[in-house]
């Protein structure tokens, strides 16, 4: 009988063997793969096991953590004016796991970025509890609470960048949603979570830079732009040769203007009152491939990183020439987030430079060292600084003689430029405009403030009455001022 | 066959015992759980656990006990089994306790039952249990060729174990699989004292049919193939098999039996086409059963792609069985090479049958792919010291007996290891000695007690040979 059993223990050994195998098949092998599975909630019990750090304004958090007294999820994500800040910060939450800055910097907020190696080490032997580093942002506390207050009820976004760093100041999206409401994981949480989901207003979307929208009479500034830095115009105030109702290239429409007085106008005239075939012609004239050339310098065709991500404004590439005398007035495919347009008014304001935005200036760790310092960045110089100046002179004309009246400071010492635009889309234009509003503020020391504004559907407002210098104008005003006071 | 008919050449040394090597393991079986017990402790509280000097010499105690019993009633046993068993049982009582201090746990329990009671006490006292069922086997019974007289009466007993929890108002319905009985406010899992008692009666019969099932059979293809009437056991073990799987929903205990069955039936008559029948039959059964019955179908698809059969699940069943693999699976991969240590761990998210049929996840989990590899080498360890006992044992029966309780216990170790891991489907099993429940540790005691006893008949000296009047020299005749 040994022979057989010999064979059998032979059996036994391959059986132990094959467990052995399967087991570092799984522990070795698929490890990673199993340790950050999506399905894994240990992620998320990570995330909320210890206190998590803060995100900063002016110096102060905007969020905190509370002991949940939970035994799967330890601590919970709380926010200070949730709505508000919402499209700064994103939302953590135990069971619909987190977005934006607190999923980007979840390593940090955590306290289990490797850069917090040291940190982490050193509160092991002094017994201190771990804990999670600061995130800094740049915003503005002022310059956010007038971009939502006078976003009131509407629905719309607001984003103002200071032009000379690209740091973002203000980034407000309406309607907007309370990111404490659905941070827990209890049946409450899911209840506001699915209202929100189902609401059909969208409140979760980042409407600042996730969403696309036809920028319209806005976009005229880029053309002027194009314009200026092929040639096509040297002199803002000479006429150009654009006849009253210029034909669209390859059709049979001529270019409808929605005021008197474009025939030949100025550059500068046809800025300030908003001349769709001076500006369609323009397009014409500089040709698609420059004017894509331009759009793009400005940051059109790509996604920015903020570092939270933003969707990629448009400017179509392979129209026809109508369609590209079209997309320079800002209609056919062209479309934009309002941070790109708050791009364009920043680098306009800073003299042509336009400086890569952002929003996050640091990162600190736990014992208030500086981790990471995040330093103001040169994207591109999409016009040069005489032609910028000649932008500057028109928009500026804009504000203080045409439709950008109510965006005027009137302060001492303070010129504002501006872009009114009124956005018809939907089928046959039947959905009510957007209205568009950008400009910036300039004093001697140069450009504090570059704001974009877009509210989308006026409540209680007349199909008429919505255009972008009665309803967004006041609004970039609101912000522009906060911005001017809070730096004294 | 070839019994090793000249023994006392061997048994003529004076061969050591061993008990002293045996006494130094088991101070390393007993220590080392008392240090993971600290580990656990430290890690949970930030301090020194209260219950460590009891829980210590609670273990030391039973260790010390099962030890001067050795010494005493079975001197020339295999050293390495007491202490092997020890340290499995002392880390089960750890990984036990320690989840009886997770507050997801009782958290769970609090919600589905509005009380909580920690289960590492009970397991202490199974544990002690156990030992004496131990000492009991090696006292009492002085040589396991008793057993033999036993084979007829084991195969009723067996049987009768076997089908209990089948019995209405006493079987009990576990999550789907049938394999308890209640008594008077304790759960007893017959299965796993009817795999001794099947041992016993197999062992017995194998002995004494051995010779018709090798020898009676005719040549084809190359195979001995067995006459029909010889095939009424096999086909009886496999039909019983089968019926647990169908009525009692559980596929291990159901393997394991068919499987020891096997592989005593090729110990016994070297037949290479007992293996390759058992094989055919075991693959028939599983599919025809594996396609119709719900509850193992989910098992299965849980098997083939946990992930993504929790999108496709058909039913509850399903997809708690889907959501258990998950989670355990997630558990060994978030446990990576070293573990995340004892008590720092989250296996506790297995939050059904996290300390028994689970209780693997957890040693994955918190100890790693080291602390997995070092309990299957000491399971592998119990299994090759058993078979090494087969082949030390004088007498078939012993050979037969200690071979199908060693082969048991590897079949044990290979369905619930390669379940949880998913290697193969999951069974209702539990791991020897490291999971939670009575009837397995008393059941696995005893077996460790049988296996000891065979190795002490084994390596036993023959007594010296009487001294033979013939064999003197010259004879002196006084009238």
């Amino acid at each position: 009988m040994n022979k057989p059993l010999r064979r059998v223990a032979i059996f036994c050994g391959l059986l132990i063997f094959a467990l052995l195998l399967r087991d570092n098949w799984l522990q070795f092998v698929r490890a990673d793969e199993l340790n950050s599975h999506a399905k894994n909630t240990r992620v998320r019990i990570e995330r909320y096991a210890n206190e998590r750090g803060n995100i900063i304004v002016d110096g102060k958090p905007i969020t905190g953590s509370v002991d949940s007294q939970d035994p799967y999820y330890k601590y919970k994500r709380t926010y200070t004016d949730g709505p508000m800040w919402a499209p700064v910060t994103g939302y953590a939450s135990q069971a619909y796991d987190a977005n934006q800055i607190e999923k980007i910097e979840d390593g940090i907020l955590t306290g289990n970025d490797d850069r917090l190696f040291f940190d982490r080490t050193l509160a092991m032997f002094t017994g201190d509890k771990k804990k999670g580093g600061d995130v800094v942002t740049t915003l503005s506390g002022a310059a956010q609470k007038a971009a939502y207050k006078g976003l009131g009820n509407n629905t719309g976004a607001v984003v103002a960048i200071e032009p000379s760093t690209g740091k973002i100041l203000a980034l407000a999206s309406t309607p907007s949603y309370d990111p404490t409401s659905f941070a827990g994981y209890s049946g409450k949480d899911e209840k506001a979570w699915v209202a929100l989901e189902k609401d059909k207003n969208k409140p979760k979307q980042n409407r600042a830079i996730r969403e696309i929208y036809p920028p319209g009479s806005v976009f005229k500034v880029v053309t002027a732009a194009a314009a200026l830095e092929s040639g096509k115009v040297t002199d803002i105030d000479a006429a150009t040769e654009t006849p009253e109702g210029w034909k669209i290239p390859l059709s049979t429409k001529p270019m409808k203007n929605h005021s008197g007085g474009c025939a030949n106008a100025s550059l500068n005239e046809a800025l300030r009152i908003s001349c769709n075939s001076v500006f369609a012609k323009l397009g014409d004239d500089v040709g698609r491939d420059k004017m894509v050339e331009m759009a793009e310098k400005f940051g059109f065709n790509a996604e920015q990183f903020t570092p939270v991500r933003s969707s990629a404004s448009v400017y179509d590439k392979q129209a026809d020439r109508g369609g590209n005398a079209l997309s320079s007035i800002g209609q056919f495919n062209t479309a934009t987030t309002p941070l790109q347009m708050a791009m364009v008014t920043a680098a306009i304001a800073n003299d042509g430079k336009l400086m890569k935005p952002y929003m996050v200036d640091k990162l600190v760790a736990p014992n208030l060292d500086v981790i990471k310092q995040n330093d103001p960045e040169e994207m591109s110089q999409p016009v040069s600084p005489e032609n910028a100046q000649k932008l500057q002179q028109m928009m500026e004309n804009v504000v203080s003689k045409g439709t950008g009246a109510k965006a005027d400071l009137n302060m001492d010492g303070v010129k504002v430029g501006g872009k009114t635009g009124t956005a018809q889309h939907g089928e046959k234009n039947a959905k009510r405009p957007y209205a568009w509003f950008i400009s910036y503020a300039k004093t001697a020391q140069g450009s504090p403030v570059a704001v974009a504004v877009i509210v989308e559907d006026a409540e209680g407002t007349n199909r008429e009455d919505i255009s972008g210098g009665g309803l967004a104008a006041p609004i970039a005003k609101a912000v522009m001022k906060a911005v001017i006071k809070s730096r004294g | 066959m070839s019994v090793v008919t000249n023994t006392t050449t061997i048994g003529a040394i004076e061969a050591p015992s061993r008990r002293n090597t045996e006494l130094a393991l088991l101070a390393f079986a007993v220590v080392i759980p008392v240090f993971a017990y600290l580990n656990v402790g430290l890690a949970i509280d930030g301090k020194v656990p209260a219950g460590m000097a009891g829980y210590g010499l609670g273990l030391a105690l039973l260790a010390g006990v099962a030890h001067l019993v050795v010494r005493k009633w079975a001197p020339y046993s295999d050293p390495l089994l007491l202490p092997l068993a020890t340290l499995l049982n002392g880390m089960g009582l750890v990984l036990i306790w320690r989840l009886d201090q997770s507050p997801r746990l009782i958290a769970t329990s609090m919600r589905l039952y509005k009380s909580f009671s920690p289960d590492a006490p009970s397991q202490m006292m199974y544990s002690a249990v156990g030992i004496a069922m131990f000492v009991g086997v090696l006292v009492l019974l002085k040589d396991h060729r008793v057993l033999q007289r036993y084979t007829y009466i084991s195969m009723v007993v067996s049987l009768v174990l076997l089908l209990l929890p089948l019995v209405p108002g006493l079987g009990a319905d576990v999550f789907g699989a049938k394999i308890w009985i209640r008594v008077g406010g304790f759960s007893i899992q017959p299965g796993e004292f009817a795999k001794l008692v099947l041992a016993v009666f197999f062992s017995g019969y194998l002995m004494v049919k051995r010779d018709a099932l090798a020898l009676a059979s005719r040549r084809f293809m190359g195979l001995y193939l067995p006459r029909g009437r010889d095939l009424g056991p096999i086909l009886t073990i496999w039909a019983v098999s089968l019926l647990i799987l169908v009525f009692e929903n559980d596929l291990g205990t159901s393997l394991l039996f068919f499987g020891m069955f096997v592989i005593m039936l090729y110990v016994a008559t070297e037949r290479t086409s007992w293996i390759v029948m058992g094989l055919l039959m075991a693959v028939a059964g599983a599919a025809v059963v594996g396609s119709t019955a719900s509850h193992v179908k989910s098992r299965v698809a849980a098997w083939l792609d946990p992930f993504g059969c929790l999108e496709t699940a058909t039913d509850q069943n399903m997809l708690n069985a889907c959501d258990q693999m998950t989670q355990v699976l997630m558990s060994f991969g978030s446990g990576g090479i070293l573990g995340t240590g004892l008590g720092q761990g989250n296996s506790d998210l297995i939050s059904f049958a996290a300390n028994s049929d689970f209780i693997f996840a957890t040693v994955g989990e918190e100890l790693g792919l080291a602390g997995v590899m070092v309990f299957l080498l000491l399971y592998g360890l119990i299994v090759e010291r058993g078979i090494r006992t087969a082949l030390a044992a004088r007498d078939p029966f012993g050979k037969l007996l200690a071979m199908g309780l060693s082969g048991a216990f590897a079949l044990q170790i290979f369905v619930v290891a390669g379940g949880v891991m998913g290697l193969i489907p999951l069974t209702g099993m539990t791991m020897p000695f490291l999971a939670y429940g009575g009837s397995s540790v008393i059941a696995n005691w005893a077996l460790i007690g049988i296996l000891i006893r065979i190795s002490d008949t084994a390596r036993r000296p023959a007594p010296a040979p009487a001294p033979s009047p013939d064999a003197e020299m010259t004879q002196v005749v006084r009238p």
